[in-house]
């Protein structure tokens, strides 16, 4: 065990998938020189070369058109998208090609890519520099979708993604990069995909978040005389039903926390399956605290968009006097 | 850096008119070579002209014409060496032939059945890419990486005269010149996207001076004549090969027939100008070529029809012996590791089908 912050998770599995498999390499706008904008691949131009880490045109769609490409002259290429909101043009080849092409193959051809970015506001950055695009992600066939909340679950996520023979997409929370530190194991560390993270028990109400909302539940659960428990759900495709559907049925209370807009988020796909799934053991409505149905806003008012404690205690306390 | 040719204006030209324009020759081509190009054009144009009739007839779906644009893709994968990788759009549905992929399964594609999916990897063909342009950083990836690997294997994309227009096709045309990735963007420029005109989708005098843009060469050859374009792909694919890039080829032609069988273009086409077109299509202009060399005689162009045909016709044969596809094929291929939500759907549905 070593103590890094989230960021520097991110880099420690670089640095050890890149050592251990030949064939992954990694590539997007100022990941090698500059070690990326948050500096998550800091250190593999230098140790793996400018082929194993390669400093891209600007050109987001292009990124990951050609590492369709390379995935079919055997590489496992990581994609960086240097922000969240600046991610958008590569949606063309992920909902045209990249979740369709191991389908339109009958399954002969495997793209082992990874595409990760920085989401979620609280950063006080310019506009765009800021949004939870998850639900954009999640609903394309074909792509698996993780967002670590945790050093160690950084590190462990993003090798499970670089190792997994399907695509799948990392958003990492920005907020937390360099203001979250923790225990995260040496070497290699995987966290499998499709598994939730049971973050602490209680028996009152459970609250259901992923990323950056994981850390807000907790400081929700300690302002709460309530019994609080918190569920991370880690990856949200493939979705680990059993324990979304355990930790609802143990209190019956369930509030989502999800900072990207209302409608049709992640959230309601949560709050759809507690409600076909779920209805003998809820004792109270399903409540969402999330994000407005707006753009999301500059910074000097993002804390009026953004859940926060004082939303999540409203909402438990209504759903715990339902 | 690579070195910026100006497009060249004038197409390039290999075959004569039999009148004032003489005939040349590509060295390097045998007598058998030349023939075994004409195999190669009446496969195709078989493959087109009785997929119209298998759409008349109900036996496929909607599908994209490519009557007069054979020579375009048989003279420049005729260029290209077994390993390397041809990304096909739609227009170039049925070029795996060229590569030994059984015909029956172009048509199972255009019968939308799964039974159309196939193994890139068996013919070092992709998939057929139905988005325009969106390919192209698939090639420009593909020779990136064999160049990573060490490996000396070229890509070739085909795209049309619109795709120009789309992000897509400039960002990997960008991308496989900064990485000089051994690739040939081919044009073929048919004048029309459905019923966009030429000069209503670039302001560009050719579309072969984009290539100035991404610092490679670009050339124009005249996509009617089969060899001229062989010869053009084999110059770049002799670049791609040195390491020197990708280089565009604009190859020209005149989209004779209906974009696709959904398409009606006598709404925007002048059907004169059509039929002055089809005067000069290109397996007429290469089978007369042959004949002025007396490499062709009537009874071997109609043996090699023939044999054309009767793959057609064990094609459609096998395309049509295919089962319905099992509902459990919508679940099998998405995934390596299907999730476990894809059981308990094909199970009910299953239950619901009573199948």
């Amino acid at each position: 065990m070593h103590e890094l912050t989230l960021v520097e998770a991110i880099n420690d599995a670089f640095h050890v998938e890149l050592d251990r498999d030949p064939d992954v390499m990694v590539m997007g706008e100022d990941v090698g020189r500059a070690g990326g904008v948050f500096r998550a691949t800091a250190g593999l131009r230098d140790r793996f070369g400018p082929e194993r880490c390669v400093d891209t045109p600007l050109a987001e769609a292009g990124i990951l058109g050609s590492a369709v490409g390379l995935c079919m002259a055997g590489w496992r290429p990581v994609c960086e998208m240097q922000y969240d909101a600046f991610s958008y043009p590569c949606l063309d080849q992920l909902i045209t090609h990249v979740g369709r092409y191991r389908w339109r193959t009958g399954g002969k051809m495997a793209f082992p890519l990874v595409v990760r970015m920085p989401y979620g506001g609280g950063v006080r950055a310019p506009e765009l520099h800021d949004d939870s695009p998850e639900a954009y992600y999640v609903h394309t066939p074909g792509v698996k979708v993780a967002i670590p909340s945790t050093p160690a679950d950084a590190k462990g996520l993003l090798t499970a993604a670089i190792r997994d023979p399907d695509p799948v997409v990392v958003l990492e929370p920005k907020l937390h990069y360099r203001t979250m530190r923790g225990e995260v194991p040496e070497g290699e560390h995987v966290v499998p995909l499709g598994e939730a993270r049971v973050v602490r028990e209680g028996h009152d109400v459970t609250l259901v978040a992923y990323g950056a909302m994981v850390p807000l539940a907790e400081a929700a659960a300690d302002a709460l005389e309530a019994s609080v428990e918190i569920l991370d759900i880690r990856t949200l495709k493939p979705l680990d039903e059993d324990a979304l559907l355990a930790a609802a049925a143990k209190t019956g209370r369930v509030v989502i926390i999800q900072e990207a807009p209302r409608t049709a988020g992640y959230g309601a796909e949560l709050a759809a399956i507690l409600a076909e799934k779920a209805m003998l053991d809820l004792r109270a409505p399903v409540v969402r605290v999330t994000g407005y149905d707006v753009p999301y806003p500059y910074w000097q008012i993002e804390d009026a968009y953004m859940p926060s404690v004082e939303r999540v205690v409203d909402a438990v306390q209504k759903v715990l006097e339902f | 850096m690579a070195q910026v040719l100006p497009a060249e204006r004038d197409l390039r030209r290999v075959i004569g008119d039999g009148e004032a324009v003489p005939d040349g020759e590509v060295e390097g081509l045998s007598e058998d070579d030349l023939l075994e190009l004409h195999r190669w054009l009446v496969r195709l144009r078989a493959y087109d002209e009785r997929s119209l009739v298998y759409h008349r007839q109900g036996r496929i779906g909607t599908y994209a014409i490519f009557w007069n644009h054979e020579a375009m893709q048989a003279g420049s994968v005729y260029a290209l060496d077994r390993e390397d990788w041809i990304f096909p759009s739609y227009r170039e549905s049925a070029i795996g032939l060229l590569r030994g992929m059984p015909v029956s399964t172009v048509l199972s594609w255009w019968r939308g059945h799964p039974a159309g999916w196939w193994n890139p990897l068996d013919f070092n063909v992709a998939s057929i890419c139905v988005p325009i342009g969106t390919h192209v950083p698939h090639a420009a990836g593909l020779a990136w990486g064999k160049k990573l690997r060490g490996e000396s294997t070229c890509a070739i994309a085909y795209f049309g005269d619109g795709a120009t227009s789309e992000g897509s096709f400039h960002e990997g045309a960008n991308f496989a010149a900064v990485m000089r990735a051994p690739v040939v963007l081919f044009c073929n420029n048919n004048q029309w996207a459905i019923s966009t005109p030429l000069e209503a989708q670039t302001a560009a005098e050719t579309l072969a001076d984009k290539a100035v843009g991404y610092g490679i060469p670009g050339v124009r050859v005249d996509g009617a004549d089969v060899l001229a374009v062989y010869e053009a792909t084999r110059e770049a694919v002799a670049r791609a090969r040195a390491g020197e890039g990708p280089t565009f080829i604009e190859a020209v032609t005149y989209r004779s027939a209906p974009h696709a069988t959904a398409d009606d273009p006598s709404a925007y086409i002048d059907p004169a100008r059509v039929e002055e077109e089809k005067e000069r299509e290109c397996l007429g202009r290469y089978e007369a070529y042959l004949r002025r060399l007396g490499l062709l005689s009537d009874e071997a162009a109609e043996a090699v029809r023939a044999e054309a045909l009767e793959r057609m016709r064990e094609g459609i044969a096998a395309a049509e012996a295919e089962p319905p596809p099992d509902p459990s094929l919508l679940f099998s291929h998405a995934y390596a590791e299907p999730p476990a939500s894809f059981e308990s759907d094909l199970a009910e549905l299953r239950r619901v089908l009573g199948a």
